[in-house]
C-alpha cells in the first residue's frame, strides 16, 4: 500500500507540472507533396500567460503526420482569431491551401474555439469547440489537431491518445533501471507508473484507457499485474512457477489473455478477470506465446513455432479451431490487429532482419513496412493510420513510427537510454 | 562344648574365610578385566572416531575439489544461434556442477537468456527453453528437480549491450545461481 499511495502522489504531482519531454522527435520522411497548412497562434484569455501554445501543440500534430507542410509564423502577413480579421489573399500569397484560426479561454474550464478555412474556395470547412479541464489543455489542443486531421483527411486523427513505453537505463556494473511511461502521443507529460531494478515488459491497455497491464520482474520471478491510472491501485494477477506474460485485455474488457507455462511448455490461457476462472486455450508441445485480440473478440492471433518456425495462427474461441494465418518467410510473430480488424501489425524476418510488416488479412499479402533490421514490439494507433514499433540504434532501442501506407516516418529516441515496448491507447472518451 | 563341636566350628570359620577371601580375590580380578576391556574399547572408538573424522575430512576435501572444479568451468553456459541444445563446453561445464550437487544439498537457480533479435515475448520463451534444457541434463543425472528451479529474462539484462555476432552470442546464456 505504500508504494501505491507513493505512485500515487507522483502521479498527482506531475499532473500538475509542465515536463519536459523524455522522447524527441524527428521527421524522417513525409508524403510526397504535403499540404500547406497555416495554424495562426490562438488569442489567449486567462489570468497570466498561457500556459501553451495551443497552435504550437496543433502544427506539431500537422507536421508529425507526414501529411501536412505548416507554414512557419515567419511567413504569415496577418493573425487573425475571428472571421471577421480573416483576409485570404494574405494566405493564398503564401500558398496556404488550409487556415486554421482560433482563441483560447481559460474560467471554471479551459475552452478552445476553432475555425478552419479553405483558401482557395474562401469557406469554413470546419468550425468547433472543446472544452475541458484547464491542466488537460494540451489534450484539447491534440483534439483540435484530430478535427482538423478528420476534415483534411477523412480519416480519425490519433493525436489526443496516449502512449506507454518502457525506458531503460544501462548499468554494466550493475542491474539495469526500468522505467514504465505513461506519455501523451506526442512524447509529452510523461508520467513514470513503475520504477524497478528488475525487468518491466509487455505493457497492455484496458479497452477503456483506464488502466494497464504489464510484466514486472520485482519479486525476481515474472508475474502479470494490472494498474488503474487514475487511482494508482495496482494488483498482481499471476504468480505461476515458469513464464507469466503477454497480457492482453479482451475487448469487451472482462477477460485476459496470457502466456503461462506452468504445465510444462508456453500456452495461451484465458483468465476471466471477475471469477478469475483460469482456462486454457491451447495445448502443444511447441512455443504458443503473443496473444492478441481480434477487434471482434471473436479470435484471438498468437504465434507458434509448432510449425517448426514462429508463424502467426489463429485461435476462434466458439469452435475452438487453430488455423495458421503466415506463410511469407521464416519469422512472423508477435501480431497486432488495427480496429479494421483487417491489417496486422508483426515482426517479419527477412534475410536475417527483423523489419515491421503489414499483412492484410483479407488478401493475404504481407508488405514490409521498415528497413532498419532490429525492428519488435509493433502497436498500431486506434485510428488504424500508424505503427509505432522500438528499433535499435547504436546501442540504445528507439521508437520508431511508420505510416501503414509506408508514407511517413518518424523516430522519438529517448533523450538518454533506451526506450522500447510502446504500446498506444486505444481512444478514450473525455 | 566339646573339643569337635569346636573343631567343627572353627575349621567352618575357616572355610568361611577361606571361602571369602577366595571370592574376594576373584572379585578384584574381573575388575581389572573390565577395565582392561573398556580401555580396549575406549581406544577403538577412538580409533573409529579419528578415522570417522578424517574420512569425512576427506569427503568435505573431495566435496571442495568438485565444487571448485565447477565454479572453475564457470557458471554461464553459452548456446548457439537459436539454439537450445547443450554445446560439448556446456555439458562439460554442467557434468563438473552436477558432480558437486551430488554431494550437498544446494538449490540452484538457472536463468535463461537470449540475444535481442527477435521479438521480446517469443525470446522469453526461448530463454525457458534453454534453462529446461540444462534442468532436463541435471536431473537426468541424479540432481534432485526440486532443487533446481529454471526462470527465463529472453532478452532482458543482456551482458553485452551492442549488435552483432560479437555481442549477440555473450547474450545467449544460461547463468546458474
Amino acid at each position: 500500500m505504500i508504494l501505491v499511495k507513493g505512485m500515487l502522489a507522483c502521479v498527482l504531482i506531475l499532473l500538475g507540472t509542465e515536463v519536459q519531454a523524455e522522447l524527441q522527435i524527428e521527421i524522417n520522411q513525409g508524403v510526397e507533396n504535403p499540404t500547406p497548412v497555416a495554424i495562426v497562434p490562438f488569442s489567449w484569455q486567462g489570468v497570466g500567460s498561457a500556459p501553451d501554445d495551443v497552435a504550437q501543440i496543433i502544427d506539431s500534430d500537422l507536421a508529425r503526420s507526414g501529411q501536412f507542410a505548416p507554414v512557419s509564423r515567419r511567413d504569415m502577413l496577418s493573425f487573425p482569431n475571428r472571421e471577421s480579421e480573416m483576409y485570404f489573399r494574405d494566405w493564398r500569397a503564401i500558398s496556404a491551401e488550409y487556415v486554421l484560426i482560433g482563441r483560447v479561454s481559460v474560467g471554471s474550464q479551459a475552452r478552445i474555439d476553432f475555425q478552419l478555412f479553405d483558401t482557395n474556395r474562401q469557406v469554413a470547412v470546419d468550425q468547433g469547440t472543446i472544452t475541458g479541464p484547464e491542466g488537460e489543455l494540451r489534450m484539447l489542443a491534440h483534439r483540435v489537431s484530430d478535427a482538423v486531421y478528420e476534415t483534411l483527411t477523412g480519416i480519425s486523427g490519433a493525436f489526443a491518445t496516449r502512449i506507454l513505453y518502457v525506458s531503460v537505463t544501462r548499468n554494466p556494473s550493475g542491474k539495469d533501471f526500468y522505467r514504465l511511461t505513461l506519455a501523451d502521443s506526442d512524447g509529452r507529460r510523461p508520467i513514470v507508473l513503475l520504477e524497478s531494478r528488475d525487468p518491466i515488459l509487455s505493457p497492455a491497455w484496458s479497452p477503456d484507457g483506464q488502466e494497464v497491464a504489464y510484466v514486472s520482474f520485482e519479486t525476481s520471478r515474472p508475474a502479470i499485474y494490472r494498474q488503474n491510472l487514475r487511482t494508482g491501485q495496482r494488483e498482481q494477477l499471476t504468480n505461476f512457477q515458469g513464464l507469466n506474460n503477454s497480457p492482453a485485455w479482451s475487448p469487451d474488457g472482462n477477460s485476459m489473455a496470457l502466456v503461462l507455462s506452468k504445465d510444462g511448455n508456453p500456452d495461451i490461457y484465458l483468465l476471466n478477470l471477475k471469477s478469475r476462472a483460469l482456462t486454457r486455450l491451447t495445448r502443444h508441445f511447441a512455443i504458443d506465446t503473443e496473444p492478441t485480440w481480434m477487434p471482434d473478440g471473436k479470435s484471438l492471433l498468437f504465434t507458434s513455432d509448432r510449425g517448426g518456425r514462429p508463424q502467426i495462427y489463429r485461435y476462434d474461441l466458439r469452435t475452438q479451431k487453430i488455423k495458421r494465418v503466415t506463410f511469407e518467410g521464416l519469422f512472423n510473430a508477435r501480431a497486432r490487429v488495427a480496429q479494421d480488424g483487417r491489417n496486422v501489425a508483426l515482426v517479419h524476418q527477412r534475410e536475417g532482419r527483423y523489419h515491421i510488416a503489414v499483412f492484410d488479412l483479407v488478401t493475404d499479402r504481407l508488405t514490409v513496412l521498415t528497413e532498419t533490421s532490429l525492428d519488435e514490439s509493433p502497436s498500431i494507433a486506434p485510428n488504424g493510420s500508424i505503427v509505432l514499433y522500438a528499433t535499435k540504434r547504436g546501442e540504445d532501442s528507439i521508437l520508431g513510427a511508420v505510416a501503414v501506407d509506408g508514407g511517413v516516418r518518424f523516430s522519438l529516441p529517448s533523450r538518454e537510454g533506451s526506450v522500447q515496448e510502446p504500446a498506444w491507447s486505444p481512444y478514450v472518451t473525455p | 562344648m566339646n573339643k569337635l563341636t569346636f573343631y567343627a566350628k572353627l575349621s567352618s570359620l575357616v572355610f568361611a574365610a577361606a571361602l571369602l577371601a577366595a571370592c574376594s580375590g576373584n572379585d578384584t580380578k574381573e575388575q581389572e578385566a573390565a577395565a582392561e576391556a573398556a580401555a580396549v574399547e575406549q581406544e577403538a572408538a577412538q580409533q573409529a572416531a579419528a578415522a570417522a573424522a578424517s574420512e569425512k575430512q576427506a569427503r568435505v576435501e573431495a566435496q571442495q575439489v568438485l565444487e571448485t572444479a565447477a565454479s572453475d568451468m564457470g557458471t554461464v553456459f553459452y548456446f548457439d544461434f537459436d539454439s537450445s541444445s547443450l554445446t560439448d563446453e556446456a555439458r562439460a561445464q554442467v557434468d563438473a556442477h552436477i558432480a558437486a550437487l551430488m554431494g550437498n544439498n544446494a538449490s540452484v537457480r538457472l536463468e535463461g537468456h537470449t540475444d535481442e533479435r527477435g521479438t521480446r515475448e517469443y525470446n522469453l520463451a526461448l530463454g525457458e527453453r534453454r534453462a529446461n534444457a540444462v534442468r532436463d541434463y541435471m536431473v537426468a543425472n541424479g540432481v534432485p528437480g526440486y532443487r533446481i528451479e529454471s526462470i527465463s529474462y529472453g532478452e532482458e539484462n543482456p551482458v553485452a549491450y551492442g549488435s552483432g555476432e560479437s555481442n549477440w552470442q555473450q547474450n545467449r546464456r544460461v547463468e546458474l545461481k
